[in-house]
């Protein structure tokens, strides 16, 4: 008995496990390609998730038949919007889902550290993003007649950011939701108020003193800020540079206050 | 009574643990796919209980006491669970069973008092790869496949270019000790209920644990699949040198045990053999010698709070 156990345990043993680094490569890679095969198995959600943003523009482009200039300002602000919109709600969604299924509960007593699952979330759903803007800025741009001063390469960079910043706060509010029908309410909660204050709708300039103040705080001003400048000039002017560079920092800002939100013991 | 419990599952009883003297075949010649469809009658003598050898015990608690919200579920709790063993942790529904293991783990909160897991305390990092625990739910990928579900475990246990045939042979074999073989390539929300949480079992497989942390893994499964799995957990004792903690609320799973907890309401009420119990008890079933031993602690409370 005791010679058959030994051997087989010693045999077995030789298996070293690999060690629970901060963030490791692999492990957010794999993560990462994870997150695209549940995808992969969910088309629609794909078929929404790239058609929509090129329908609305569209939509939007014959809305303003009449005046070429509004679609022009509306249609590169909504460039930057639709990304954060989407990942907003597919990142809360699909965390949620991590949560409440044990399947978080189990990847957080496996050698997983937290930074390498919100970053494996974040290069899927980046990834995905990168499609997405690719193809509704080069509709608006190519066939809808988008009139852009600067690169479109710009208009992708802050879609990008703005993903990102999609991606942490639903990571960050999918924390504060215990299903998902909460889950899709902190849509208007979180995203309406930006809309509104971000300077879709009418100059910051022109808001009430308070809300112009709220509107200076508020991420998603940025992203639209920078996607006018990019609009109206021809090269990087340094507005677009801090408009980007506060999207960026705000996203990762959210993603670590997204990591906090994850515990590995649970009451 | 539970409905599972009535199923006339073992005409003749099965042999107790160490009664059965003769040794059988030695399980460890045998390739695992045959033992599955073996029955399980191979539980001689379980390593660790040989004399001379005292190993530390795999886990050890002491005056261990959980709090959820204003509520204690576990109450000072002292015991231990050897090593290379299989020990069935055992009560009604609610007792406390899923917050031990969850403890165990190191994935519950507020936890006090002593515990210590394969000599480390519970929730070190070192433990995360020795471990492999099952959730009372199965907790895996609806929208992948089997395999995409144990590939992507596997990853995060084992990651690295260098390892990936490591990882396919390790995956294959997990599939195959739990019978999956021909739904590998199915969904996993395609499947039924107990499929599921076999997927479930396969994950906690990977990686050759040197402790496997199973909630109510048989719940909802038909007889044939439940004496398969406890073939295969006798198995992974015997072969790998493993220890499990299964925690059931079927009585008659006591007695596929070498050694038994029983709990209640946040309590161990025992903590032996299924045999020392019934001779202890005098009672014919481990079910039996529960139901004495409750209504003993029931009636010692009474008379507490009388003479109080």
């Amino acid at each position: 008995m005791s010679t058959t156990t030994t051997t087989t345990t010693a045999a077995t043993t030789t298996t070293a496990p690999a060690p629970a680094g901060a963030l490791s490569a692999s492990r957010t890679t794999a993560t990462a390609a994870r997150v695209l095969r549940q995808l992969r198995h969910d088309p629609r959600t794909i078929a929404l998730l790239i058609l929509i943003p090129c329908l609305m523009l569209v939509l939007l482009r014959y809305v303003f038949d009449g005046s070429p200039r509004t679609f022009d300002s509306i249609g590169a602000s909504l460039l930057g919007i639709f990304p954060l919109i989407t990942m907003f709600l597919v990142t809360s969604i699909a965390t949620l889902r991590e949560r409440t299924s044990g399947t978080l509960e189990r990847l957080l007593a496996m050698p997983l550290g937290k930074g390498d699952l919100i970053a494996g979330y974040a290069l899927a759903f980046g990834f995905l993003a990168i499609i997405q803007s690719a193809l509704a800025t080069g509709l608006a741009v190519w066939f809808l007649g988008l009139d852009v001063t600067g690169s479109p390469w710009l208009l992708l960079l802050v879609a990008l950011l703005d993903a990102l910043l999609g991606t942490a706060l639903g990571l960050f509010v999918s924390a504060f939701a215990a299903s998902e029908f909460q889950a899709v309410q902190f849509m208007p909660a979180v995203i309406f108020p930006q809309l509104l204050l971000c300077g879709l709708f009418t100059p910051r300039s022109d808001m009430h003193p308070v809300l112009e103040a709220i509107s200076d705080i508020l991420p998603m001003s940025y992203a639209v800020d920078g996607m006018n400048e990019v609009l109206k000039h021809t090269d990087m002017t340094a507005t677009f540079v801090r408009d980007a560079l506060i999207v960026a920092g705000c996203a990762l800002l959210v993603l670590c206050l997204g990591a906090a939100t994850l515990r590995r013991r649970t009451a | 009574m539970n409905a599972e419990a009535s199923i006339p599952e073992h005409p003749t009883p099965i042999t107790p643990p160490r009664a059965c003297a003769v040794p059988r075949t030695r399980l460890t010649a045998v390739p695992p796919e045959s033992i599955i469809h073996h029955m399980m009658n191979y539980i001689a003598d379980p390593p660790g209980t040989e004399p001379g050898t005292a190993p530390e015990p795999a886990v050890q608690a002491e005056s261990l006491t959980v709090a959820r919200g204003p509520r204690t579920v576990l109450r000072a709790l002292d015991f231990t669970v050897p090593r290379g063993q299989i020990t069935g942790l055992l009560g009604p529904s609610g007792c406390g069973k899923s917050t031990l293991m969850r403890s165990i783990v190191g994935t519950q909160a507020k936890v006090t008092g002593t515990l210590n897991v394969l000599g480390r305390p519970a929730g070190h990092p070192t433990l995360r790869t020795r471990i492999g625990y099952v959730t009372q739910a199965p907790s895996v990928y609806d929208d992948l496949t089997v395999r995409q579900n144990l590939d992507y475990f596997a990853a995060i246990l084992d990651p690295g270019r260098a390892a990936a045939t490591r990882r396919h042979d390790d995956v294959t074999r997990a599939i195959t000790d739990v019978d999956l073989t021909t739904h590998a390539d199915s969904l996993a929300g395609n499947l039924s209920g107990g499929q599921r949480s076999r997927v479930s079992l396969a994950v906690a497989l990977l990686g050759t644990p040197e402790l496997l942390v199973l909630d109510e893994p048989t719940v909802g499964l038909d007889p044939v699949l439940r004496r398969d799995l406890w073939a295969l957990f006798h198995d992974i004792a015997a072969s790998r040198g493993a220890t499990l903690l299964i925690s059931s609320h079927v009585m008659d799973e006591a007695e596929r045990c070498h050694r038994l907890l029983l709990m209640r309401e946040g309590e161990i009420l025992a903590d032996d053999t299924p045999d020392a119990l019934r001779t202890a008890t005098g009672a014919d079933t481990v079910e039996a010698a529960f139901l004495h031993l409750v209504d003993e602690a029931v009636a010692t409370a009474r008379q507490k709070e009388t003479t109080r």
